[in-house]
Protein backbone atom coordinates (compact mmCIF):
# COMPACT_ATOMS: atom_id res chain seq x y z
CA UNK A 1 0.00 0.00 0.00
CA UNK A 2 1.86 3.60 -0.89
CA UNK A 3 1.95 5.77 1.61
CA UNK A 4 -0.60 9.01 1.31
CA UNK A 5 0.49 12.36 0.75
CA UNK A 6 -0.75 15.27 2.77
CA UNK A 7 -3.05 17.45 0.87
CA UNK A 8 -2.82 21.27 2.34
CA UNK A 9 -5.79 22.59 3.31
CA UNK A 10 -6.90 24.87 0.33
CA UNK A 11 -5.58 23.04 -2.37
CA UNK A 12 -8.13 20.49 -3.39
CA UNK A 13 -9.42 23.16 -5.83
CA UNK A 14 -5.92 23.73 -7.90
CA UNK A 15 -4.71 20.00 -7.55
CA UNK A 16 -4.06 18.18 -11.10
CA UNK A 17 -7.44 16.13 -10.93
CA UNK A 18 -4.93 13.04 -11.77
CA UNK A 19 -3.91 13.66 -8.57
CA UNK A 20 -6.51 13.49 -6.30
CA UNK A 21 -7.45 9.90 -4.66
CA UNK A 22 -10.92 10.47 -2.93
CA UNK A 23 -10.55 7.37 -0.95
CA UNK A 24 -7.42 8.16 1.25
CA UNK A 25 -8.89 7.63 5.00
CA UNK A 26 -7.56 10.96 6.09
CA UNK A 27 -9.79 13.29 3.89
CA UNK A 28 -12.83 11.62 5.79
CA UNK A 29 -11.31 11.68 9.28
CA UNK A 30 -11.01 15.50 8.61
CA UNK A 31 -13.95 15.58 7.31
CA UNK A 32 -12.69 17.48 3.98
CA UNK A 33 -14.59 15.24 1.64
CA UNK A 34 -17.28 17.26 0.47
CA UNK A 35 -14.86 19.65 -1.67
CA UNK A 36 -13.14 16.32 -2.86
CA UNK A 37 -16.45 15.04 -4.39
CA UNK A 38 -17.82 18.54 -5.42
CA UNK A 39 -15.11 18.94 -7.50
CA UNK A 40 -15.37 15.16 -8.86
CA UNK A 41 -18.80 15.67 -9.96
CA UNK A 42 -18.29 18.92 -11.34
CA UNK A 43 -15.05 18.10 -13.69
CA UNK A 44 -14.48 14.46 -13.69
CA UNK A 45 -17.55 12.81 -12.64
CA UNK A 46 -16.37 9.88 -13.72
CA UNK A 47 -12.27 9.84 -12.62
CA UNK A 48 -9.61 7.69 -13.13
CA UNK A 49 -7.27 7.45 -10.38
CA UNK A 50 -3.70 6.14 -11.52
CA UNK A 51 -1.88 5.81 -8.06
CA UNK A 52 -4.65 5.14 -5.57
CA UNK A 53 -3.26 3.91 -2.54
CA UNK A 54 -5.06 0.66 -3.06
CA UNK A 55 -4.05 0.37 -6.74
CA UNK A 56 -5.79 2.45 -9.77
CA UNK A 57 -9.28 2.62 -9.85
CA UNK A 58 -12.26 4.48 -11.25
CA UNK A 59 -14.45 6.88 -9.14
CA UNK A 60 -18.41 7.36 -10.03
CA UNK A 61 -19.48 10.35 -8.26
CA UNK A 62 -22.43 11.67 -9.53
CA UNK A 63 -26.10 9.73 -8.52
CA UNK A 64 -27.16 8.64 -11.70
CA UNK A 65 -24.10 6.89 -12.84
CA UNK A 66 -23.86 5.23 -9.36
CA UNK A 67 -26.98 3.73 -9.83
CA UNK A 68 -26.72 2.26 -13.14
CA UNK A 69 -24.06 0.40 -11.91
CA UNK A 70 -25.58 -0.29 -8.64
CA UNK A 71 -28.29 -2.04 -11.04
CA UNK A 72 -26.41 -3.75 -13.18
CA UNK A 73 -25.00 -6.68 -11.43
CA UNK A 74 -24.66 -8.50 -15.15
CA UNK A 75 -21.95 -5.98 -15.78
CA UNK A 76 -20.34 -5.12 -12.73
CA UNK A 77 -19.46 -7.56 -10.41
CA UNK A 78 -18.92 -8.14 -6.80
CA UNK A 79 -17.03 -10.98 -6.54
CA UNK A 80 -14.48 -11.14 -3.94
CA UNK A 81 -14.58 -7.96 -2.00
CA UNK A 82 -16.77 -4.96 -1.96
CA UNK A 83 -14.09 -2.65 -0.78
CA UNK A 84 -11.14 -0.71 -2.64
CA UNK A 85 -8.36 -3.61 -1.54
CA UNK A 86 -7.97 -6.48 -3.07
CA UNK A 87 -9.10 -9.69 -1.52
CA UNK A 88 -5.80 -11.28 0.81
CA UNK A 89 -4.99 -14.61 -0.72
CA UNK A 90 -3.32 -16.07 2.30
CA UNK A 91 -7.07 -15.16 4.33
CA UNK A 92 -9.75 -14.74 2.45
CA UNK A 93 -13.36 -13.86 3.49
CA UNK A 94 -16.32 -14.81 1.33
CA UNK A 95 -19.51 -13.30 2.29
CA UNK A 96 -22.53 -12.85 0.15
CA UNK A 97 -22.05 -9.38 0.09
CA UNK A 98 -19.26 -9.89 -2.53
CA UNK A 99 -20.46 -12.59 -4.19
CA UNK A 100 -21.82 -12.71 -7.68
CA UNK A 101 -25.29 -14.54 -8.48
CA UNK A 102 -26.05 -17.67 -8.14
CA UNK A 103 -24.32 -18.33 -4.95
CA UNK A 104 -24.63 -14.53 -3.23
CA UNK A 105 -28.97 -14.99 -3.99
CA UNK A 106 -28.62 -18.78 -2.19
CA UNK A 107 -26.61 -17.58 0.73
CA UNK A 108 -28.90 -14.62 1.38
CA UNK A 109 -31.97 -16.09 0.81
CA UNK A 110 -31.22 -18.60 4.07
CA UNK A 111 -30.37 -15.01 6.46
CA UNK A 112 -32.95 -12.50 4.96
CA UNK A 113 -36.17 -13.85 6.41
CA UNK A 114 -34.40 -12.50 10.21
CA UNK A 115 -35.01 -8.93 9.36
CA UNK A 116 -38.00 -9.25 7.14
CA UNK A 117 -40.76 -6.53 7.97
CA UNK A 118 -42.94 -9.32 9.68
CA UNK A 119 -39.92 -10.69 11.80
CA UNK A 120 -39.79 -6.78 12.87
CA UNK A 121 -43.36 -6.39 13.90
CA UNK A 122 -42.83 -9.21 16.44
CA UNK A 123 -39.20 -7.50 17.22
CA UNK A 124 -40.34 -4.02 17.42
CA UNK A 125 -41.67 -4.12 21.11
CA UNK A 126 -38.29 -5.76 22.43
CA UNK A 127 -36.53 -2.62 20.60
CA UNK A 128 -38.84 -0.25 21.88
CA UNK A 129 -37.72 -1.24 25.40
CA UNK A 130 -34.52 -1.35 25.12
CA UNK A 131 -34.42 1.83 23.78
CA UNK A 132 -36.37 3.01 26.66
CA UNK A 133 -33.89 1.42 29.10
CA UNK A 134 -30.77 2.98 27.59
CA UNK A 135 -32.52 6.65 27.50
CA UNK A 136 -33.47 6.38 31.07
CA UNK A 137 -30.37 5.12 32.26
CA UNK A 138 -27.80 8.33 30.87
CA UNK A 139 -27.73 11.09 32.69
CA UNK A 140 -28.65 14.55 32.50
CA UNK A 141 -27.32 17.60 32.93
CA UNK A 142 -23.81 16.01 32.02
CA UNK A 143 -21.53 15.34 29.48
CA UNK A 144 -20.73 12.11 27.91
CA UNK A 145 -20.28 10.50 24.76
CA UNK A 146 -23.26 9.32 22.87
CA UNK A 147 -21.49 7.36 20.70
CA UNK A 148 -20.57 4.57 23.29
CA UNK A 149 -23.54 4.89 25.71
CA UNK A 150 -25.95 4.82 22.89
CA UNK A 151 -25.28 4.83 19.28
CA UNK A 152 -22.94 1.37 20.20
CA UNK A 153 -25.02 -0.37 23.05
CA UNK A 154 -28.24 -0.27 21.05
CA UNK A 155 -27.09 -1.48 17.78
CA UNK A 156 -24.81 -4.16 19.95
CA UNK A 157 -28.00 -5.10 22.26
CA UNK A 158 -29.87 -5.51 18.92
CA UNK A 159 -27.19 -7.73 17.04
CA UNK A 160 -26.62 -9.83 20.58
CA UNK A 161 -30.72 -10.31 19.79
CA UNK A 162 -30.30 -11.29 16.04
CA UNK A 163 -27.60 -13.54 16.94
CA UNK A 164 -29.08 -14.68 20.09
CA UNK A 165 -25.93 -14.12 21.76
CA UNK A 166 -24.85 -14.11 25.00
CA UNK A 167 -25.77 -10.70 26.15
CA UNK A 168 -23.03 -9.74 28.98
CA UNK A 169 -20.43 -10.83 26.00
CA UNK A 170 -22.14 -8.50 24.00
CA UNK A 171 -19.22 -5.65 23.24
CA UNK A 172 -17.50 -8.58 21.87
CA UNK A 173 -19.49 -8.09 19.17
CA UNK A 174 -18.55 -4.26 19.10
CA UNK A 175 -14.75 -5.00 19.09
CA UNK A 176 -14.81 -7.81 16.35
CA UNK A 177 -16.92 -5.34 13.68
CA UNK A 178 -14.13 -2.37 14.38
CA UNK A 179 -11.43 -5.35 14.02
CA UNK A 180 -12.90 -6.43 10.97
CA UNK A 181 -12.68 -3.17 9.27
CA UNK A 182 -9.59 -2.46 10.80
CA UNK A 183 -6.57 -1.35 8.89
CA UNK A 184 -3.46 0.31 9.49
CA UNK A 185 -4.86 3.44 9.52
CA UNK A 186 -7.48 3.43 11.71
CA UNK A 187 -5.19 2.35 14.96
CA UNK A 188 -7.72 -0.35 16.10
CA UNK A 189 -5.34 -2.57 15.89
CA UNK A 190 -1.50 -2.88 16.08
CA UNK A 191 -0.93 -5.31 13.19
CA UNK A 192 -2.38 -7.44 10.43
CA UNK A 193 -1.30 -10.23 12.83
CA UNK A 194 -3.20 -8.90 15.91
CA UNK A 195 -6.40 -8.72 13.68
CA UNK A 196 -6.12 -11.97 12.22
CA UNK A 197 -5.95 -13.49 16.05
CA UNK A 198 -9.25 -11.64 17.00
CA UNK A 199 -11.39 -12.89 14.17
CA UNK A 200 -10.09 -16.44 14.84
CA UNK A 201 -11.43 -16.02 18.26
CA UNK A 202 -14.41 -14.44 16.98
CA UNK A 203 -14.77 -17.75 14.40
CA UNK A 204 -14.28 -19.99 17.62
CA UNK A 205 -16.81 -18.05 19.68
CA UNK A 206 -19.02 -18.60 16.96
CA UNK A 207 -18.44 -22.21 16.63
CA UNK A 208 -19.11 -23.00 19.49
CA UNK A 209 -22.93 -21.52 19.37
CA UNK A 210 -23.15 -23.53 15.47
CA UNK A 211 -22.17 -26.57 17.30
CA UNK A 212 -24.70 -26.19 20.01
CA UNK A 213 -27.45 -25.17 17.89
CA UNK A 214 -26.68 -27.33 14.55
CA UNK A 215 -29.66 -30.12 14.09
CA UNK A 216 -31.88 -28.19 16.77
CA UNK A 217 -34.68 -27.70 14.36
CA UNK A 218 -35.73 -24.26 14.03
CA UNK A 219 -34.26 -21.72 16.09
CA UNK A 220 -34.98 -18.53 14.87
CA UNK A 221 -31.72 -16.21 15.09
CA UNK A 222 -28.93 -15.99 12.15
CA UNK A 223 -26.59 -18.97 13.97
CA UNK A 224 -29.32 -21.32 13.68
CA UNK A 225 -30.59 -20.23 10.27
CA UNK A 226 -27.28 -21.22 8.69
CA UNK A 227 -26.22 -23.80 11.02
CA UNK A 228 -29.43 -25.48 9.86
CA UNK A 229 -29.80 -24.66 6.19
CA UNK A 230 -29.30 -27.09 3.65
CA UNK A 231 -27.38 -24.50 1.51
CA UNK A 232 -24.99 -23.01 4.27
CA UNK A 233 -24.70 -25.96 6.72
CA UNK A 234 -21.67 -26.90 5.36
CA UNK A 235 -19.65 -23.69 4.61
CA UNK A 236 -16.00 -23.82 5.39
CA UNK A 237 -14.52 -21.88 8.41
CA UNK A 238 -13.49 -19.07 6.31
CA UNK A 239 -16.97 -18.69 4.80
CA UNK A 240 -19.01 -18.81 8.01
CA UNK A 241 -16.67 -15.90 9.26
CA UNK A 242 -16.67 -14.44 6.27
CA UNK A 243 -20.51 -14.14 6.84
CA UNK A 244 -20.56 -13.24 10.54
CA UNK A 245 -18.22 -10.79 9.78
CA UNK A 246 -20.67 -9.25 7.00
CA UNK A 247 -24.03 -9.63 9.76
CA UNK A 248 -21.77 -8.19 12.11
CA UNK A 249 -20.24 -5.14 10.35
CA UNK A 250 -23.81 -4.60 8.78
CA UNK A 251 -25.95 -4.72 11.49
CA UNK A 252 -23.31 -2.59 13.85
CA UNK A 253 -21.54 -0.10 12.41
CA UNK A 254 -23.92 1.55 9.95
CA UNK A 255 -26.55 2.03 12.11
CA UNK A 256 -24.15 3.00 14.66
CA UNK A 257 -23.23 6.25 12.82
CA UNK A 258 -26.62 7.03 11.49
CA UNK A 259 -27.55 7.08 15.11
CA UNK A 260 -24.72 10.01 16.12
CA UNK A 261 -25.08 11.38 12.75
CA UNK A 262 -28.53 12.47 13.39
CA UNK A 263 -27.60 14.00 16.59
CA UNK A 264 -24.79 15.79 14.80
CA UNK A 265 -26.74 17.15 11.91
CA UNK A 266 -29.84 18.55 13.75
CA UNK A 267 -27.13 19.96 16.03
CA UNK A 268 -25.74 22.00 12.60
CA UNK A 269 -29.13 22.38 11.21
CA UNK A 270 -31.01 24.07 14.65
CA UNK A 271 -33.99 24.97 12.06
CA UNK A 272 -34.53 21.69 11.45
CA UNK A 273 -34.35 20.37 15.19
CA UNK A 274 -37.40 23.22 15.81
CA UNK A 275 -39.26 21.07 12.85
CA UNK A 276 -38.71 17.86 14.64
CA UNK A 277 -40.24 19.29 17.93
CA UNK A 278 -43.48 20.79 16.64
CA UNK A 279 -44.02 18.05 14.06
CA UNK A 280 -42.82 14.41 15.62
CA UNK A 281 -44.98 12.78 12.51
CA UNK A 282 -41.82 13.66 10.14
CA UNK A 283 -39.68 11.43 12.03
CA UNK A 284 -40.05 8.58 9.28
CA UNK A 285 -39.19 10.79 6.86
CA UNK A 286 -36.42 11.82 8.92
CA UNK A 287 -34.68 8.79 9.22
CA UNK A 288 -34.36 8.47 5.67
CA UNK A 289 -32.92 12.04 5.59
CA UNK A 290 -30.37 11.01 8.13
CA UNK A 291 -29.49 7.85 6.34
CA UNK A 292 -29.22 9.97 3.02
CA UNK A 293 -26.91 12.96 5.08
CA UNK A 294 -24.51 10.23 6.70
CA UNK A 295 -24.34 7.84 4.16
CA UNK A 296 -22.43 5.21 6.74
CA UNK A 297 -20.92 2.95 3.85
CA UNK A 298 -19.41 5.92 1.69
CA UNK A 299 -18.55 3.46 -1.55
CA UNK A 300 -19.16 0.39 -2.62
CA UNK A 301 -16.32 -1.26 -5.10
CA UNK A 302 -17.03 -3.67 -7.72
CA UNK A 303 -15.14 -4.83 -10.37
CA UNK A 304 -16.23 -4.62 -14.21
CA UNK A 305 -17.13 -7.84 -16.07
CA UNK A 306 -16.78 -6.73 -19.37
CA UNK A 307 -15.66 -3.77 -21.16
CA UNK A 308 -18.14 -0.62 -20.59
CA UNK A 309 -19.14 3.12 -20.90
CA UNK A 310 -20.22 4.98 -18.01
CA UNK A 311 -20.78 8.66 -18.28
CA UNK A 312 -18.93 8.48 -21.89
CA UNK A 313 -15.82 6.98 -20.04
CA UNK A 314 -14.78 3.34 -21.21
CA UNK A 315 -13.75 0.92 -18.17
CA UNK A 316 -12.36 -1.72 -19.34
CA UNK A 317 -13.13 -5.68 -18.28
CA UNK A 318 -11.11 -6.14 -14.52
CA UNK A 319 -11.22 -2.38 -13.70
CA UNK A 320 -11.86 -1.63 -10.34
CA UNK A 321 -14.65 1.13 -9.48
CA UNK A 322 -16.17 2.56 -6.63
CA UNK A 323 -19.61 3.84 -6.36
CA UNK A 324 -19.13 6.83 -4.15
CA UNK A 325 -22.48 6.40 -2.86
CA UNK A 326 -21.55 9.68 -0.42
CA UNK A 327 -20.82 11.99 -3.27
CA UNK A 328 -24.34 10.76 -4.96
CA UNK A 329 -26.00 11.81 -1.95
CA UNK A 330 -24.31 15.25 -2.44
CA UNK A 331 -25.54 15.32 -6.44
CA UNK A 332 -27.40 18.72 -6.30
CA UNK A 333 -29.38 17.48 -9.88
CA UNK A 334 -31.37 15.25 -8.07
CA UNK A 335 -31.38 16.28 -4.05
CA UNK A 336 -31.91 20.62 -3.55
CA UNK A 337 -29.39 21.85 -1.30
CA UNK A 338 -28.07 18.31 -0.90
CA UNK A 339 -25.49 18.82 1.68
CA UNK A 340 -28.05 20.10 4.10
CA UNK A 341 -30.06 17.60 6.20
CA UNK A 342 -33.93 18.77 5.53
CA UNK A 343 -35.67 16.35 7.31
CA UNK A 344 -39.13 16.94 5.15
CA UNK A 345 -37.24 16.55 2.13
CA UNK A 346 -39.78 15.33 -0.59
CA UNK A 347 -37.48 12.67 -1.68
CA UNK A 348 -35.06 11.43 1.17
CA UNK A 349 -35.70 7.80 0.58
CA UNK A 350 -34.17 7.97 -2.69
CA UNK A 351 -30.78 8.22 -1.24
CA UNK A 352 -28.19 5.80 -2.14
CA UNK A 353 -27.18 4.53 1.12
CA UNK A 354 -28.59 1.37 0.53
CA UNK A 355 -27.87 0.94 -2.86
CA UNK A 356 -29.98 -0.48 -5.57
CA UNK A 357 -30.37 -4.04 -7.09
CA UNK A 358 -29.53 -7.37 -5.73
CA UNK A 359 -27.00 -6.36 -2.65
CA UNK A 360 -29.47 -3.53 -1.89
CA UNK A 361 -28.94 -3.54 2.26
CA UNK A 362 -30.49 -6.19 3.74
CA UNK A 363 -31.39 -4.51 6.77
CA UNK A 364 -32.88 -1.48 5.61
CA UNK A 365 -35.76 -2.00 7.52
CA UNK A 366 -34.28 -2.73 10.73
CA UNK A 367 -32.00 0.31 10.34
CA UNK A 368 -34.92 2.33 9.61
CA UNK A 369 -37.06 1.18 12.32
CA UNK A 370 -34.09 1.13 15.15
CA UNK A 371 -33.74 5.03 14.26
CA UNK A 372 -37.47 5.55 14.34
CA UNK A 373 -37.87 4.44 17.44
CA UNK A 374 -34.77 5.85 19.14
CA UNK A 375 -35.78 9.62 17.64
CA UNK A 376 -39.58 8.60 18.72
CA UNK A 377 -38.43 7.85 22.79
CA UNK A 378 -35.78 10.43 22.19
CA UNK A 379 -38.54 13.59 21.81
CA UNK A 380 -40.50 11.99 25.03
CA UNK A 381 -38.18 12.60 26.95
CA UNK A 382 -35.74 15.16 25.99
CA UNK A 383 -35.93 19.08 24.80
CA UNK A 384 -32.48 18.95 23.08
CA UNK A 385 -29.77 16.72 22.52
CA UNK A 386 -27.20 19.46 22.84
CA UNK A 387 -23.65 18.62 20.63
CA UNK A 388 -20.44 20.47 23.35
CA UNK A 389 -17.67 19.34 21.56
CA UNK A 390 -16.27 18.35 18.03
CA UNK A 391 -16.82 14.79 16.67
CA UNK A 392 -13.67 12.29 16.65
CA UNK A 393 -14.25 10.81 12.95
CA UNK A 394 -13.13 7.36 11.90
CA UNK A 395 -10.16 7.55 9.65
CA UNK A 396 -12.18 5.28 7.37
CA UNK A 397 -12.57 5.78 3.29
CA UNK A 398 -15.74 3.22 3.94
CA UNK A 399 -17.05 3.45 6.97
CA UNK A 400 -18.14 6.91 7.29
CA UNK A 401 -17.90 7.00 11.34
CA UNK A 402 -18.04 8.80 14.65
CA UNK A 403 -16.00 7.43 18.25
CA UNK A 404 -16.46 10.00 19.66
CA UNK A 405 -19.25 12.95 19.83
CA UNK A 406 -19.89 14.63 23.70
CA UNK A 407 -23.33 15.75 24.49
CA UNK A 408 -25.39 17.32 27.06
CA UNK A 409 -28.88 16.15 27.29
CA UNK A 410 -31.94 18.33 28.27
CA UNK A 411 -34.84 17.63 29.83
CA UNK A 412 -38.24 18.22 28.53
CA UNK B 1 -59.11 5.07 -18.73
CA UNK B 2 -58.33 1.27 -16.84
CA UNK B 3 -59.60 1.26 -13.75
CA UNK B 4 -57.25 -0.24 -10.90
CA UNK B 5 -58.39 -1.66 -7.58
CA UNK B 6 -55.42 -1.47 -4.95
CA UNK B 7 -56.26 -3.19 -1.69
CA UNK B 8 -54.02 -2.97 1.16
CA UNK B 9 -53.19 -5.56 3.94
CA UNK B 10 -56.19 -4.19 6.33
CA UNK B 11 -58.83 -4.84 3.52
CA UNK B 12 -59.71 -0.95 2.52
CA UNK B 13 -59.72 -0.59 -1.25
CA UNK B 14 -58.71 2.17 -3.04
CA UNK B 15 -60.15 2.09 -7.08
CA UNK B 16 -57.83 4.76 -9.44
CA UNK B 17 -58.65 5.93 -12.62
CA UNK B 18 -54.91 4.56 -14.69
CA UNK B 19 -53.34 6.42 -17.84
CA UNK B 20 -52.84 3.57 -20.34
CA UNK B 21 -48.96 3.45 -20.74
CA UNK B 22 -47.54 4.61 -17.49
CA UNK B 23 -46.53 1.90 -14.67
CA UNK B 24 -48.75 0.15 -12.28
CA UNK B 25 -46.76 1.83 -9.65
CA UNK B 26 -46.70 5.38 -11.03
CA UNK B 27 -50.53 5.57 -11.07
CA UNK B 28 -50.46 4.26 -6.84
CA UNK B 29 -47.90 6.90 -6.58
CA UNK B 30 -49.74 9.77 -8.46
CA UNK B 31 -53.36 8.71 -6.94
CA UNK B 32 -51.95 8.85 -3.40
CA UNK B 33 -52.15 5.45 -2.47
CA UNK B 34 -50.56 4.25 0.15
CA UNK B 35 -48.44 1.16 1.00
CA UNK B 36 -46.20 1.24 -1.67
CA UNK B 37 -42.35 3.24 -1.52
CA UNK B 38 -40.91 2.70 -4.57
CA UNK B 39 -37.50 4.32 -3.58
CA UNK B 40 -35.32 3.75 -6.99
CA UNK B 41 -38.56 5.43 -8.54
CA UNK B 42 -39.31 2.81 -10.87
CA UNK B 43 -36.71 1.08 -12.20
CA UNK B 44 -36.96 -2.44 -10.44
CA UNK B 45 -33.67 -2.43 -8.39
CA UNK B 46 -35.05 -1.35 -4.76
CA UNK B 47 -38.47 -4.15 -4.56
CA UNK B 48 -40.73 -1.44 -2.73
CA UNK B 49 -43.08 -1.33 -5.00
CA UNK B 50 -44.08 -5.36 -4.37
CA UNK B 51 -48.17 -6.49 -4.77
CA UNK B 52 -49.86 -9.65 -4.86
CA UNK B 53 -51.57 -9.68 -7.82
CA UNK B 54 -55.53 -10.86 -7.17
CA UNK B 55 -56.85 -14.61 -9.21
CA UNK B 56 -57.21 -14.54 -12.10
CA UNK B 57 -54.95 -11.13 -13.63
CA UNK B 58 -51.66 -12.78 -12.93
CA UNK B 59 -51.62 -13.97 -16.22
CA UNK B 60 -52.94 -10.87 -17.97
CA UNK B 61 -49.89 -8.98 -16.50
CA UNK B 62 -47.17 -10.79 -18.27
CA UNK B 63 -45.40 -11.86 -15.60
CA UNK B 64 -41.91 -10.85 -13.92
CA UNK B 65 -39.48 -9.97 -16.55
CA UNK B 66 -35.41 -11.13 -15.74
CA UNK B 67 -34.32 -8.41 -13.55
CA UNK B 68 -37.93 -8.32 -12.05
CA UNK B 69 -37.48 -11.69 -10.89
CA UNK B 70 -33.91 -11.46 -9.29
CA UNK B 71 -35.33 -8.80 -7.22
CA UNK B 72 -38.67 -10.49 -6.29
CA UNK B 73 -36.31 -13.99 -6.06
CA UNK B 74 -34.61 -12.43 -2.53
CA UNK B 75 -38.11 -11.19 -0.94
CA UNK B 76 -38.96 -14.22 1.59
CA UNK B 77 -42.47 -12.70 1.80
CA UNK B 78 -42.94 -13.56 -1.96
CA UNK B 79 -46.16 -15.34 -3.08
CA UNK B 80 -46.81 -16.84 -6.33
CA UNK B 81 -48.49 -13.92 -7.78
CA UNK B 82 -46.16 -11.49 -7.07
CA UNK B 83 -45.03 -8.38 -9.14
CA UNK B 84 -43.15 -5.52 -8.72
CA UNK B 85 -45.77 -2.78 -9.76
CA UNK B 86 -43.24 -0.67 -11.36
CA UNK B 87 -43.13 -3.06 -13.95
CA UNK B 88 -46.50 -3.83 -14.91
CA UNK B 89 -47.79 -1.59 -17.74
CA UNK B 90 -51.13 -0.37 -17.35
CA UNK B 91 -52.99 -1.38 -20.84
CA UNK B 92 -56.79 -1.32 -21.47
CA UNK B 93 -56.30 -4.64 -21.24
CA UNK B 94 -55.79 -4.77 -17.61
CA UNK B 95 -59.34 -2.48 -16.90
CA UNK B 96 -59.98 -3.96 -13.71
CA UNK B 97 -57.23 -5.19 -12.20
CA UNK B 98 -57.20 -5.57 -8.96
CA UNK B 99 -53.48 -5.95 -6.58
CA UNK B 100 -53.39 -6.81 -2.99
CA UNK B 101 -50.98 -4.77 -1.08
CA UNK B 102 -48.77 -6.71 1.40
CA UNK B 103 -48.33 -4.93 4.98
CA UNK B 104 -44.72 -3.48 5.11
CA UNK B 105 -42.55 -3.35 2.02
CA UNK B 106 -39.19 -4.69 1.99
Amino acid sequence: MAEAVKWESDDINTLDLQQIDPSRPDIFQTDRWQDVFARLRAEAPVHYCANGMEGPFWSLTRYEDIKYCDQHADLFSSDGTIVLADPEVDFPLPMFIAMDAPKHDQQRKVVSPVVAPMNLKALEGTIRQRVQTILDGLPVGKTFNWVDLVSIELTTQMLATLFDFPFEDRRKLTRWSDVATADEFSGVVESEEQRRAELYECLTYFNNLWQERAGKGSGNDLISMLANNETTRSMSPQEFLGNLVLLIVGGNDTTRNSITGGVLALNQYPGEYDKLRANPELIPNMVAEIIRWQTPLAYMRRTALTDTEVGGKLIRKGEKLAMWYISGNRDETVFEDAHALRIDRPNARQHLSFGFGIHRCMGNRLAEMQLRVLWEEIMRRFSFVEVVGAPTRVQSSFVKGYSDLPVVLHAL
Amino acid sequence: MPKITFISHNGKENVVDAIEGQSLMSAAIDNGVPGIDADCGGECSCATCHVMVADGWFAKTGGPNVNEEAMLDLNPERTPTSRLSCQIKVTNALDGLVVNLPEFQF
